[in-house]
């Protein structure tokens, strides 16, 4: 099997992925986004003092990796139960792609099918700056580092996902996922535990802080609703800690699932 | 052949998931650098309790426990940074009580961490009166709040009579400490003496389990001893001065003719030192915390090193 082969066996795997996502009505969640946002910059302009901006790019941010999250882990947690049950995974294997090949185009479908929606989603934060801010500023640009950072979230979520749903249950690879998506947003006290603790506690949290994913350091929303910049150094290390940690989620999971009795 | 493959795969996919996870690590250290470098810059974008209140879905009691967290840390890193920029800690405690009212660490810890000057705190004395009095407003059968309010107005803001009223408050209290009342007499009568701040750092040092507020109460212990040593000292030179009409060369002068007895020494073992002009000081002044006299002119109190945070009392 050569390369140009396997590039297109992944390719193709990821886009029926990808096709399968939008069967399933995953964009759906673009119309109460779209909602969400409009209500928002319509009501808070109503209510509230000159927060309108804050409040859009915060509420919009949020919402775009919200949402995200929720589709990652609930589309990543089914990927191969689904193939599984479906008994359509056989009919995959059968021909000549091998396991690490479908868990691959699997991840990149779901990936892609996330940048898509982060794409639509981020049109629609950037027309309700326009709508309440009149004008674009220069400091919004820091929102598409925000909306970068969220889509490097997302690159970690699917493969935690995936790395889950390669060996457990599509229920515990949900409850699995979503404890680690909480216990890493709150990576920067974990750290900071780490730091503050002394003998053996230490040791455990320093090595909890360093396994679990650091979504903290990906979340810049609420600095840059204030207009604050974001290193540039941030963006190189963020962006190389989320394609590590999905690197090796990834091939945790190929590793499972080259092991798993499909029979 | 098909073994052969599979193997290959597997040994890819070990060498990615090693080289990934070390990477991983190493570059979170690097992450880690570049945020905490930017902490003294950093912002408390949400400030108000109300807002957060909303945001935690009703688990205030975590959402308090984590701001305090956050209160301890942002204290530990300032304090170790040596910045002298204590902007936050105001705000993040005030968000913490506000969340859980009753959570008295805070206001116990928090205002020790905002009244002594700096570098020992932020040097916010106003700020943790206002502190402790929202918690003695919410918690008003707390017979500590009162001591910690007491102990706040004697020692930082040098309010005698409102320390004394601070401990009579607490000691009226159905549930309180015995020496609170002892404490409220004694603050009324004999309020800047040695033996009043000796009794408040000896019930300091009996009233906590935190090795840390120990060895503080500890180091005030000793620096009170000094204080008044030095104290009696001079007042045995000056008696020399008076009886003798000059003052005396070296410490064995006041032994020789019977003013003291033995070479006096300070906590540290060190014989204390008689200067030219009559006054005395300690021979390692960096060694002996918080001490006030015997230091010399324009010396400011020592502090301890600044490995650990500190607490005042």
């Amino acid at each position: 099997m050569n390369s140009g082969g396997m590039n297109s066996r992944i390719g193709c795997i990821a886009f029926n992925t990808f096709r399968e996502a939008v069967r399933d009505r995953v964009l759906y969640n673009l119309i109460a986004f779209a909602l969400l946002l409009s209500g928002a910059a319509i009501l808070v302009g109503q209510i509230s003092i000159d927060i309108e901006r804050l409040v859009v790019v915060n509420l919009g941010l949020t919402a775009v990796s919200l949402f995200g999250v929720v589709i990652a882990i609930f589309i990543g947690i089914g990927l191969v139960s689904k193939e599984i049950d479906k008994r359509t995974l056989y009919t995959v294997l059968s021909r000549p792609v091998r396991r690490w090949e479908f868990v691959v185009g699997k991840f990149f479908g779901l990936t892609g099918t996330l940048v898509v929606n982060t794409f639509l989603m981020a049109i629609g934060v950037f027309l309700a700056l326009l709508y309440v801010a009149h004008k674009f500023e220069k400091t919004d640009g820091w929102v598409l580092v925000a909306l970068y950072f969220i889509v490097l979230q997302f690159l970690i979520v699917c493969a935690l996902a995936l790395f889950f749903s390669s060996f457990s249950t599509p229920l515990m690879s949900a409850v699995f996922t979503f404890a680690l998506f909480v216990i890493g947003s709150l990576a920067e006290d974990l750290r900071g535990l780490a730091r503050i603790t002394h003998g053996i506690g230490a040791w455990i949290a320093t090595a909890v802080a360093y396994v679990v994913p650091n979504f903290s350091a990906l979340n810049v929303i609420s600095q840059v609703a204030h207009g604050d910049a974001v290193p540039g150094r941030l963006i190189l290390y963020n962006s190389l800690y989320a394609l590590l940690y999905s690197a090796m989620a990834i091939s945790g999971a190929v590793l499972i699932f080259q092991r798993r009795n499909l029979k | 052949m098909r073994m052969t493959a599979t193997r290959r795969v597997n040994l890819v996919a070990g060498a990615v998931l090693l080289f990934s996870m070390a990477g991983a690590m190493a570059t979170l250290h690097v992450i880690d650098r570049l945020r905490r470098r930017s902490i003294a810059q950093q912002a408390l974008y949400v400030r108000s309790s109300k807002a957060l209140r909303r945001m935690s879905l009703g688990y205030t009691g975590l959402m308090a426990d984590i701001y305090w967290t956050r209160a301890v840390q942002y204290f530990g890193e300032q304090h170790l940074r040596r910045t002298g920029d204590f902007r936050l800690l105001a705000p993040l405690l005030q968000i913490t009580t506000e969340l859980d009212p009753k959570l008295w660490p805070a206001y116990e810890f928090g205002a020790n961490f905002l009244a002594p000057k700096p570098p020992g705190g932020a040097g916010l004395p106003e700020a943790a009166l206002a502190l402790i009095q929202y918690g003695i407003e919410h918690n008003p059968n707390q017979w500590r709040l009162y001591y910690n309010l007491g102990f706040l107005y004697y020692l930082e803001l040098k309010d005698y009579p409102h320390a004394a009223d601070a401990f009579k408050q607490g000691a009226a209290l159905p549930v309180t400490h015995p020496f609170m009342a002892i404490l409220a007499a004694q603050m009324s009568q004999h309020a800047g003496e040695f033996d009043t701040a000796r009794m408040l750092w000896v019930t300091a040092y009996q009233n906590t389990r935190e090795e840390l507020i120990r060895q503080n109460a500890v180091d005030h212990l000793l620096a009170l001893q000094v204080d008044e040593e030095v104290t009696r000292l001079e007042q045995v030179v000056e008696r020399y001065r008076e009886q003798r009409g000059r003052l005396p060369v070296t410490m064995g002068d006041l032994e020789r003719t019977g003013f003291i007895r033995g070479t006096p020494v300070d906590p540290k073992g060190h014989p204390y030192k008689l200067m030219p002009d009559g006054r005395i000081e300690v021979q390692d002044p960096q060694n002996i915390y918080f001490i006030t006299k015997g230091l010399p002119p324009g010396a400011e109190p020592p502090q301890r090193p600044h490995e650990t945070p500190p607490a005042s009392k």
